[in-house]
């Protein structure tokens, strides 16, 4: 029967569910790490290819969903910019020469600087794997914009940070409302026959623009506070010291460790293990804080396997091709001068098809309550 | 409940109290309608009982505001939130998240309530408000009475003792408004929950209240007591209650079925007779001897958004010194046809001309000189610091002799004082001042989209009285409105649309009395008889 595989008895049933943001955004940061790694575009058109299928495969009807399509396309015109910029500055490579700019001469003070001049096939192959590699940083961006709600990831930050996640999240609101409002107003001063362009039009749409949105944040100050926003625990005074303490020594920590790592003049203890301590104790803050707020959560994304396995395979990745790079694995950074046909190594190969597994592995999503 | 002891509340810089020395207590269970013209300090008495007046608001206020034995002046609003559920006037400024869900259970976030109770208790309030449908959509993309019930249900899930409501009903179409009105009546029923709420249109909701509060205004004593008894003595009544003041029925009833229930003398006395025929626009139905061309004509106009078809193939001829109805639910098309007859939108497909010109394709300045639209939001359209200010502006812009504007605001609402702030007006001032500015164009056609949210009864007559001295004066007035009562008032012909498409197109009378859901109380009480007003009923009374 064909019922075999469809009807098991007692297995484990994938529901459909919204992945934890998180996991999509280790995931596309994981695939973007190993993009920062090669110039290879084989590898880069791979990385391309593999965040367009998971997207492709598991997003859902939000609005956001879209934002892969909206991040390819800016890096498409990052690339065509990089190579037009490549072809009327950067000229004077060595090599095959393909078409000839008018070169401008440019005045003495100017030295260094050429304005066209011979274009030549290698120039133009180095700047397209560079503008390639920034496509693909920016399509992974897109890809977790699109498969991860921002709402959600918000919602995820520690109690501590609660309450400015909150200011994010009504920051955000705020743009489409503004545009609302601008919509509106610029309609109404059609109907009365005023320009809605040009200076005057300006500030004739900022002023109203503006007190609308002045009321708005008004009122919903006065919705947030009947709401409970800002309901303090009763929160003992010492503890309240101690979260305050242990956050500001943690910072303090971390970033003397930071300028201890980067600084290699200073004594190798001021590095990373001051920099470890500092974060262990802000984190303590942090947490210490979040009981301050008597908060819960209400539906919060739980971390399961397949959020484990897709945030993994983002990681493996990434993995794969540090290691390679840090071996020195040929074929990462294919010569572009003499221009050779890149070929393609075998581990950063598999670590980038190992960026498809989310396709499969993350739950699979139905309709528009996906985002939910 | 909530116990208002020796309350005065004045705000900083007037010069008296708005509410001075109130006495309320509205016990557990009951729900309390507050009346009053805008202005009077109703949503001053509605703010006060969560505390967000004075904590909020600032100002100050002396005596003492309980609710479940909590004092307002020691418990800030936060504080109250486990009490204490508002909804305010405009749902959609006071979301905080994103999507439907989210918002349900934010005030229950911020108590800190437990996973479990949260997920009942949305779930609860999902079906309540009927809201299951749209759980997952973001608020932004809903209709305007999606957002009211959403509002509501994020007030009710925390499980709140007292609700505080301001015109919950004022942006919803007429069986919307019932919906919400039916969930509050079943919550005060089931749940014992207290009910205070602010609302212009009493004929949707006098009829539920237990007990009304008529705040007068001017620091003036609030008058308490049941309704019936409250209305017997007001200046302003639902049409029902006018109809039994009419026919003298004691008590006075309150709902429909009250009256129809007393109904029957009334209607023997009414069988026969006819109401006085309406004056019809002269021109149009060959009644005329020269038919005049239609002052608007709309020919199969489609309008698309992405993602819905606003309209879908609409025709509509509008005469002159006609004034005609748009009715229809939330996001039937209603506004998306005016903005299409006044230019702002592009139809893809289908003509709109007005006085014989094609609307489209025209400079916007031209157009607006034939063609006078008041947005939903009057204030959109005013951009001056003083009412003086925008008149002069009105003029230069409809290029009218100075002081044309002010002579029609003078008639239109006399007393507004010229130099106040448009924003510092009341609604029904600030809708006449855009009017005034409209007018001041001479259009051959007036648009109105909802111009009777937010207007209290005195303000809503004065509106009807003004389209009726237009109308005679030749404008045709086209207004798009759920109000049923202003609906049958005044207008000559009503157009019900569904779904971007024109349903019903005819006089009103006939169009309202054949349909329950826009049917004004007056036709309800006299079914079958084809009777609308109060006013057509004294008439044939006393003729």
């Amino acid at each position: 029967m064909t019922a075999r595989g469809r009807f098991r008895p007692g297995g484990p049933v994938r529901l459909p569910r919204a992945l934890h943001p998180a996991a999509w955004w280790l995931w596309a940061l994981g695939l973007a790490t190993a993009a920062s790694r090669t110039t290879n575009p084989l590898l880069l058109g791979l990385l391309l290819g593999v965040a367009g299928y998971v997207v492709a495969a598991r997003r859902t009807d939000a609005p956001w969903a879209a934002s892969y399509a909206v991040f390819l396309r800016l890096g498409l015109v990052v690339l065509t910019l990089r190579l037009l910029l490549q072809a009327l500055f950067g000229a004077g490579v060595p090599g095959h020469v393909l078409l000839r700019v008018p070169e401008v001469p440019l005045p003495g003070w100017a030295a260094g600087v050429r304005l066209g001049g011979p274009v030549t096939a290698e120039a133009l192959a180095a700047a397209a794997y560079d503008g390639l590699r920034l496509v693909v940083l920016l399509a992974c961006v897109g890809a977790a914009n699109a498969l991860a709600s921002p709402g959600r990831m918000l919602k995820s930050l520690p109690g501590a940070l609660y309450e400015a996640g909150v200011a994010v999240t009504v920051a955000l609101s705020f743009a489409p409302q503004a545009v609302a409002a601008v919509d509106r107003v610029r309609a109404a001063r059609r109907l009365r026959g005023r320009p809605t362009r040009g200076f005057g039009g300006l500030r004739g749409l900022a002023m109203p623009v503006l007190e609308d949105a002045l009321e708005r944040s008004v009122a919903l100050a006065a919705a947030m506070d009947s709401r409970g926003f800002g309901r303090r625990a009763g929160v003992p005074v010492r503890q309240r010291r101690t979260t305050a303490g242990l956050t500001l020594a943690g910072l303090l920590a971390v970033c003397s460790g930071l300028y201890g790592l980067l600084d290699s003049s200073t004594p190798p203890l001021l590095g990373l293990p001051v920099l470890a301590a500092g974060t262990a104790v802000a984190v303590a803050g942090l947490l210490l804080g979040g009981r301050r707020t008597p908060r819960s959560r209400y539906r919060p994304d739980p971390w399961r396997a397949a959020e484990s396995v897709v945030a993994g395979s983002g990681l493996l990745a990434a993995a794969a091709l540090v290691v390679a790079a840090g071996a020195g694995v040929a074929g990462l950074t294919p010569s572009t001068s003499p221009l050779v046909a890149p070929g393609l190594p075998l581990l950063p190969l598999g670590g980038v098809l190992l960026g498809l597994l989310p396709a499969w592995a993350a739950p699979p999503v139905t309709g528009p309550a996906g985002a939910a | 409940m909530i116990r208002f002891e020796r309350v005065s509340i004045t705000y900083p810089g007037a010069a008296a109290p708005v509410l001075r020395a109130v006495d309320l207590h509205v016990p557990e269970g009951e729900l309390c309608l507050v009346l009053g013209r805008t202005g009077s300090g109703k949503s001053t008495l509605l703010g006060a009982v969560n505390g967000l007046v004075p904590h909020f608001t600032g100002g100050l206020l002396s005596g003492r505001v309980t609710v479940a034995g909590r004092d307002t002046r020691t418990s800030p609003p936060r504080e109250l939130a486990d009490v204490v559920g508002v909804v305010g006037q405009t749902p959609a400024a006071g979301f905080v998240t994103d999507v439907v869900e989210d918002e349900l259970a934010y005030g229950m976030e911020s108590l800190g309530l437990a996973p479990a109770v949260m997920r009942r208790r949305v779930e609860e309030t999902l079906d309540l408000l009927g809201l299951v449908d749209i759980r997952a959509r973001p608020l932004r993309t809903l209709s305007a009475g999606q957002q009211q019930r959403v509002a509501i249900g994020a007030a009710l899930t925390p499980a709140p003792r007292v609700l505080v409501l301001d015109e919950p009903t004022s942006a919803l179409d007429p069986p919307a408004a019932e919906d919400v009105l039916a969930a509050l009546t079943r919550l005060v029923h089931d749940l014992g929950l207290t009910v205070l709420l602010a609302e212009h249109r009493l004929e949707r909701v006098v009829q539920y209240a237990d007990r009304v509060v008529h705040v007068p205004g001017d620091g003036r004593p609030l008058e308490v007591g049941s309704p019936a008894v409250v209305l017997a003595g007001a200046a302003v009544v639902p049409p029902v209650v006018a109809l039994g003041r009419l026919a003298g029925w004691v008590p006075l009833p309150l709902s429909v079925r009250d009256a129809r229930r007393r109904a029957g003398p009334l209607v023997e006395r009414l069988v026969g007779r006819s109401p006085a025929v309406r004056p019809e626009p002269v021109g149009g139905h060959g009644r005329t001897p020269t038919p005049r061309p239609p002052v608007a004509a709309v020919r199969g106009l489609v309008v698309r958004y992405p993602g819905t078809d606003a309209l879908r193939g609409v025709d509509l001829t509008v005469d002159a010194g006609s004034i005609v109805a748009v009715m229809g639910r939330n996001g039937a098309g209603k506004s998306t046809l005016l903005a299409a007859m006044v230019g702002l939108c592009r139809p893809a497909a289908g003509t709109v001309s007005v006085a014989g010109a094609p609307v489209s394709g025209r400079r916007a300045r031209d157009v607006a000189r034939r063609v006078g639209l008041v947005p939903q939001q009057p204030g959109d359209l005013l951009y001056a610091d003083t009412v003086a200010a925008e008149c002069g502006d009105a003029d230069r812009d409809a290029a009218r002799p100075p002081g044309t504007a002010r002579s029609l605001l003078q008639r239109l609402g006399p007393g507004i004082d010229a130099d106040s702030h448009p924003r510092d007006l009341s609604e029904g001032q600030r809708l006449m001042l855009a009017l005034a500015v409209v007018l001041a164009g001479d259009p051959v056609l007036l648009l109105l989209d909802e111009p009777t949210r937010g207007l209290d009864y005195p303000a809503k007559a004065r509106l009807a009285e003004v389209l009726r001295g237009l109308a005679a004066g030749g404008t045709a007035v086209v207004l798009a409105t759920h109000d049923v009562e202003l609906a049958a008032e005044v207008a000559t012909r009503t157009v019900v649309l569904a779904d971007g498409e024109v349903v019903a197109d005819g006089p009103t009378r006939e169009v309202v009395t054949a349909s329950p859901a826009f049917a004004p109380q007056v036709a309800k009480v006299l079914a079958p008889l084809p009777w609308l007003t109060v006013a057509d009923v004294a008439a044939a009374l006393a003729g």
